[in-house]
Parts: structure tokens; C-alpha cells; sequence
């Protein structure tokens, strides 16, 4: 660690973000479990998908017995953000192997992407972003792998009016200020806040992509309207 | 559904999860872009996060609340005046949470 600093920064920094992985994964194991799919296969899951959001939206098609492709589907709409993620990571890992790109972009998460894109909102020379990005996201894998089992095996004996799963959407709403660098992103966080509210009752989380298409779309006319133009740069 | 579906259904989904965080690390080159979407995609992340997050403060069983006297959203209230007051994440998500508890075990909220 002593002669690993930045992998030492990025784990450091994804500690105060633990709390909220830790409920949110325990409250994805619970529900995971309750869902009636069994330990085996609810960690296997949890393990090899490693995407709570899709996770959760999955477990009541698969309790419903829906088919497959609903499932699928549901799972790409939740999904898309990552796409955005892998976008603005690309000039920091550009350089590294085709196998090395791969495997990292198996760790993006919500959390050590926000945590990633407050420390270096460019590509700084001469530091080592792999490294910064792989401390946080293992500290994030391994306390969301932790926690979730914990709420597998643990699953029924933890109340619901603990309010652990708010925790969880507070760590998110955490996230998302930390997102907030100019104007626009505000604008561009409430219509999608309220579109993904307004369309809620859109099959396949469909909801998601409406929000996305929605903000994307302010923000790019915000981009391009002079009078704001002043407000899109930090 | 079955186990064996289960496992099939896990399997595309983890393939489904990759392929999206991977999907612009897979190539080489980089992918020509017209600059209105380079400029919207930035956009997408806080919209995806906004989009998550306003439906679970808002809304239950899959209804917009209808009453002022929901803990969840004084707990937000709260998450987010400590956030614009100290920016800490960990401060956030405890002062939330925190105030939430205490609105629905005091007040039954």
C-alpha cells in the first residue's frame, strides 16, 4: 500500500461511501431471498452480475416467472447508464490492453464512478488513474459482495422498518450531488427526476431510459443555446 | 422459474451488464462521435442516478404520495442540506437516514 498511493487514495476515498453500499447490498440480499430463489443461486447472481439496481428490478419478473427476455430487457434499460460510464472513462484507460479494459470495466459502479469523476474530471499526466480507480472499486466489490451475502444468508431476520434500504437511496442521492457541476446538470437531474417519476408506470423500466433521453436532450439544447452557454463549463 | 432458467437468465443478464460497461473499452479506435452526443452523454450518469433515486422518494406502490407526511422526504430534505453544507457523502446518508428513523419512530410516519 506504502508504495501504491494512488490505489491508496482511491480505497481511502471509498470508505465513507461503504455505509451506503453495505445497505444497499444488504437490502439486495434480503430481497434476493425472499424472492424464493435460494441461497446458491442468489449469490451466484450477486457475484457474477455484480449490478444491484438490475438485480432488484430483475427479482420480481424471475419470483413472477416472466420470460426470459423480460428479464433481459429490463436489465439492458437499467443498465444503459453503464454505457455513459465507459464513455468518460475511456481517455483514462485507452492506453492499457484490451483484456486489462475489459476486466476494469467489470468493477464500474455508480459509487467509484462518482468518486472517479470528482477526483479527475480530465486526464491528469503523469498520475495513474488505473490505480486510483481499482483501489475504490475493490473496496466497493468487496463490501458489496460482503454485505449482499450477509442479506442472503441473514435475509429474514432483518426488520423492513429499520429503514436500511433508505440508507441506500441516500448513498444515492449522495451520488448524484456529487454529479452537480454546473447549472445544466441541475436542470438536467430534475427533469430526468421527474420524468422517470411521470413515466414510472412504463413497463421493462422503461422509466430510465425516458429520464435519460429527457436530460440528455436539455442538455445538449443548453449546450447549444448561447444565453446558457456561460453556465455549462464549471 | 426453474433453476436452470435462473442460471440461464443470470448468465444474460451478467453478459447484458458487461457488455454495456465495456461498451466503449472493447475497441481500439475511438469510436466516431458527432459532438452533440459526446456533449449529451455527459449529461446521462446524473440523469440515470436522478431517474433512480426520485421514484424511491416519492412514491409507493408505484403511486405518487399524496400527503406531507412521508419521513422519506424530510429525510432527503435533510441528506441534502448537509450534502450542500459539508459535501460529505458519509454525513449525507447517516444525516438522511437519521432523520427519517426519527420522523417514523416518533411520529409514525
Amino acid at each position: 500500500m506504502a508504495r501504491r498511493p494512488m490505489f491508496r487514495e482511491g480505497a481511502v476515498e471509498a470508505i465513507p461511501m461503504g455505509i451506503g453500499i453495505a445497505a444497499w447490498g444488504l437490502v439486495a440480499g434480503v430481497a434476493m431471498v425472499k424472492s424464493g430463489m435460494g441461497v446458491p443461486l442468489a449469490v451466484l447472481m450477486s457475484i457474477v452480475v455484480y449490478a444491484g439496481s438490475a438485480q432488484i428490478a430483475a427479482l420480481p419478473l424471475i419470483a413472477a416467472g416472466a420470460p426470459i427476455w423480460v428479464v433481459w430487457v429490463t436489465t439492458l434499460c437499467v443498465s444503459l447508464r453503464f454505457i455513459a460510464f465507459s464513455f468518460h472513462y475511456r481517455p483514462y484507460f485507452a492506453h492499457l490492453p484490451r483484456r486489462r479494459r475489459i476486466a476494469l470495466s467489470f468493477l464500474m459502479g455508480d459509487s467509484n464512478f462518482a468518486l472517479f469523476s470528482r477526483r479527475f474530471s480530465e486526464v491528469l499526466p503523469g498520475h495513474d488513474h488505473e490505480e486510483y480507480f481499482l483501489g475504490s472499486a475493490l473496496v466497493t466489490f468487496a463490501v458489496w459482495q460482503i454485505s449482499i451475502i450477509t442479506g442472503i444468508v441473514a435475509g429474514h431476520s432483518i426488520p423492513p422498518s429499520w429503514g436500511v434500504g433508505f440508507a441506500g437511496t441516500m448513498a444515492l442521492l449522495a451520488l448524484t450531488c456529487t454529479q452537480l457541476r454546473n447549472p445544466i446538470t441541475w436542470i438536467a437531474a430534475v427533469v430526468a427526476g421527474c420524468a422517470a417519476v411521470a413515466a414510472y408506470a412504463l413497463p421493462l423500466k422503461l422509466n430510465i431510459v425516458v429520464a435519460i433521453a429527457a436530460a440528455v436532450a436539455v442538455g445538449v439544447l443548453a449546450n447549444r443555446t448561447p444565453a446558457l452557454r456561460k453556465w455549462v463549463k464549471p | 422459474m426453474s433453476a436452470i432458467e435462473i442460471v440461464i437468465t443470470t448468465i444474460g443478464m451478467a453478459v447484458i451488464a458487461l457488455a454495456c460497461r465495456a461498451f466503449f473499452l472493447v475497441s481500439n479506435q475511438d469510436l466516431p462521435m458527432p459532438n452533440w452526443l459526446r456533449e449529451g452523454l455527459s449529461y446521462a450518469p446524473v440523469a440515470a442516478l436522478a431517474a433512480v433515486v426520485a421514484p424511491e422518494l416519492v412514491m409507493t406502490q408505484g403511486h405518487v404520495i399524496d400527503t406531507w407526511h412521508d419521513a422519506r422526504i424530510f429525510g432527503a430534505i435533510a441528506g441534502l442540506a448537509f450534502y450542500a453544507w459539508r459535501r460529505g457523502l458519509f454525513g449525507t446518508i447517516v444525516c438522511g437516514t437519521g432523520v427519517m428513523l426519527a420522523l417514523r419512530f416518533s411520529l409514525g410516519w
